[in-house]
């Protein structure tokens, strides 16, 4: 008996009785349908829950400098200043899993406008990357300021909004000029409000300027080192003899004046930058991300294979964590739904099955009067079982995809198609046709013909 | 070579620790081209006969040659693929499947042959059969739409379209009116005489067993009359007028 056959005299048995099929498949209709539409709606919630967490700074990693140590004595992170702006260039071009770097220079002085004045928490001088990378779209009066700022090192800030708030008290802080140490800024964008991190500390209490005007006009130093003891390491007129018996040390050189320290300033290219902030592509990416910036880094600072590295690479484990087990928690939840549903609308294929058998036991007896042997009869209805758990999975997906378009076009809900649930979902609901299909069938197929064929 | 040809064919129904036997040693010789009615009371073991002949049962000992092939001791698949290919059933409640058109009803058995047929010529096989019972008209009618006579020719259409040698038919006309018995029997004639079909007729009526030109009477077991005996059998046939006087004598 070809397959063929076997398919058309199941398809002929099930258009007999369309209501009993109908009912029969609408276990599994159900079932794969709410499992599409979990899916579908679940996958959406979860890439939207992703997103957001990752706006709170979950694919974030900061780039610090090492530590510099001196007899045994270290001085904790960023006591030695090894990062460069060349450095970020480098990790952006040669990483992979970085969307965006940005250098960081910091500093904590008075802000003057008029008669009022304000020490922001954060004076952080960057490149316009830094927006993107903290997810900070949106200014709410104004534009930021551009790479060609970085480069002129011109007088330009933005401002948050709480700096707004306690300089100008209402009025539009567009093109004023403010203060800081007595250079004049001029503010061209507020930032839109972020409200407070995850520790409490206002995020809005902020001055943002390019990082070369912070540090070549405000600090004033190619070398901003808080630390003087480690600048130990990098100056050879420094040492401890010289505190106790000064001047013994010979000077080899005439001695710079101040009128021609300031006309050669270092090169920009060399200065050394505070900090690196920099923005893996997605949370997943993190700890690719960490290798690939270790092995950049230590080959741009040309540290031997052995050596400690002298920087350090901090991520936002705790947020990538709360991230992966959320996501991993919806998952799992759907799953369980999804079985359960599945299993439901399996029992109800082998009850209405059962039920079909026996009611059909004069024409199982006919057929096997006729010829059928046991195999035959087996087959046929383990196909309609399948048949009928295959279309009812198809009506599944259709329902299901539509339901979520349905919530997605109502609720506004996020919803993804996920195809991996679809796919699973058919060869579910072809398998459950088979395992809740067999009994029934074997029933059937077990049957003698001649009292089979008695039967009333 | 005879066509059915039974040695002392035995069987006991066990219900429970108590043996029941219902046939003690019936043998048996069919030809081909016989018409025979197979009679007897309930409980006389006709049904039971009827089913080892049928190859729906296996007796408890005893040899069955079916044209000249021991079947008593096929397994279950082998037994239904000898009664795919060399009998056709017509029962007394028709068995049609319901809500099925008589076309398909009848090109069922057709899909449990070995697949030799393509779908259209088994079409073809079952519209042929069923205007050879008269039924040409009816081709889309399901069994509901039919009458109990046409449903019946139905199912002996369906027991035509494997072209068996052999046909068996319980009670054919148990559920049918005097007037469409006699139709029915006629159809059986007709096949005998025409086709040279081999047609066993079960029945417990006197009436129904005079269109047979020989019949077999079972009682408790075991044949009381029958092959070639011309007892009871010779009486009534005389009286019939639906049996032609020539095959009479050729019988006789």
């Amino acid at each position: 008996m070809k397959v063929y056959r076997t398919a058309r005299t199941a398809m002929t048995a099930l258009r007999r009785n369309p209501m009993r099929a109908l009912l029969t498949t609408l276990g599994i209709v159900i079932g794969v349908g709410a499992v599409i539409a979990m899916m579908e709606i679940g996958t959406g919630s979860s890439a939207a829950i992703q997103k957001t967490i990752a706006t709170m700074g979950a694919n974030v990693l900061l780039i610090l400098p090492g530590t510099a140590a001196s007899g045994g004595v270290s001085f904790g992170s960023g006591s030695v200043t090894t990062l460069t702006p060349q450095d970020g260039e480098a990790i952006l071009r040669d990483s992979p899993a970085m969307r965006n770097v940005a250098p960081i220079v910091r500093a904590r002085t008075q802000v003057v406008y008029g008669n009022r004045n304000w020490v922001p928490q954060q004076m952080i001088g960057t490149t316009p990357e830094f927006l993107d990378i903290r997810d900070w779209t949106g200014l709410t009066e104004g534009d930021a300021f551009t790479e060609r700022d970085v480069l002129n090192a011109n007088k330009v800030c933005l401002i948050g909004r709480t700096l707004a708030r306690e300089l100008f008290q209402g009025e539009s802080p567009i093109g004023r000029e403010i203060r800081v140490k007595n250079i004049s800024f001029r503010v061209v964008g507020v930032l839109s409000a972020k409200g407070a991190n995850m520790m409490g500390s206002d995020q809005d209490d902020i001055l943002l300027t390019p990082w070369t005007t912070l540090k070549y006009r405000v600090t004033g130093s190619t070398l901003s080192n808080p630390n003087q003891s480690a600048a130990s390491s990098t100056s050879s007129s420094v040492n401890t003899l010289n505190k106790l018996y000064p001047g013994s040390a010979p000077e080899l050189y005439p001695k710079q004046s101040e009128t021609q320290a300031a006309n050669t300033p270092l090169p920009v290219r060399f200065a050394n930058i505070d900090q690196l902030l920099a923005a893996a592509r997605s949370p997943e990416e993190i700890p690719a991300a960490i290798q690939q910036i270790t092995e950049i880094l230590r080959e741009r600072h040309r540290i031997r294979t052995g050596e400690p590295d002298d920087f350090t690479i901090r991520d936002m484990t705790e947020m990538t964590n709360t991230l992966t087990s959320t996501t991993r928690l919806m998952t799992n939840l759907l799953l369980c739904v999804a079985m359960i549903s599945l299993v439901v609308g399996g029992v109800g294929i082998m009850n209405i099955m059962l039920v079909s058998v026996t009611e059909r036991t004069r024409e199982i007896g006919l057929r096997m009067a006729v010829g059928a042997r046991a195999r035959d009869i087996l087959r046929q209805f383990l196909v309609e079982a399948v048949v009928l758990c295959l279309v009812g999975g198809a009506a599944g997906i259709l329902l299901g995809h539509g339901g979520s378009r349905l919530v997605e076009l109502l609720l506004r809900w996020p919803v993804a198609t996920s195809l991996p649930a679809i796919a699973a979902a058919v060869l579910v609901s072809a398998s459950v046709g088979i395992v809740f299909g067999f009994y029934p069938a074997w029933k059937a197929s077990r049957l003698d013909p001649i009292d089979a064929l008695r039967y009333e | 070579m005879e066509l059915i040809e039974l040695h002392n064919i035995c069987k006991t129904y066990h219900l429970g620790d108590i043996a029941v036997p219902v046939l003690k040693g019936v043998s048996l010789k069919i030809a081909r081209g016989e018409m025979v009615a197979l009679m007897g009371a309930s409980g006389s073991g006709k049904s039971t006969l009827m089913n080892i002949l049928g190859c729906l049962d296996r007796p408890t000992s005893g040899e069955y040659w079916l044209d000249g092939r021991d079947v008593s001791t096929l397994s279950a698949d082998e037994r239904a693929q000898v009664r795919n290919h060399s009998f056709g059933f017509v029962f007394q409640n028709f068995n049609l499947l319901p809500r099925t058109s008589a076309l398909e009803n009848v090109a069922m058995p057709l899909s449990y042959t070995a697949g030799h047929l393509s779908e259209r010529q088994a079409r073809k096989q079952a519209r042929k059969v069923l205007e050879q019972v008269g039924l040409s008209d009816r081709l889309d009618h399901e069994p509901s739409q039919l009458s109990g006579g046409q449903q019946q020719r139905v199912a002996i259409a369906r027991a035509l379209v494997n072209n068996p040698p052999l046909i068996f038919a319980d009670e054919p006309t148990g559920n049918l009116d005097s007037r469409t018995s006699a139709e029915v029997l006629e159809m059986f004639q007709q096949l005998n005489g025409r086709d040279s079909i081999t047609i066993i007729i079960v029945t417990h009526d006197a009436l129904v067993a005079r269109h047979a030109r020989r019949v077999i009477h079972i009682h408790d077991g075991l044949i009381v009359e029958g092959a070639y005996a011309g007892g009871i059998e010779a009486a009534p046939r005389p009286a019939d007028p639906a049996s032609p006087a020539a095959e009479l004598g050729g019988i006789g």
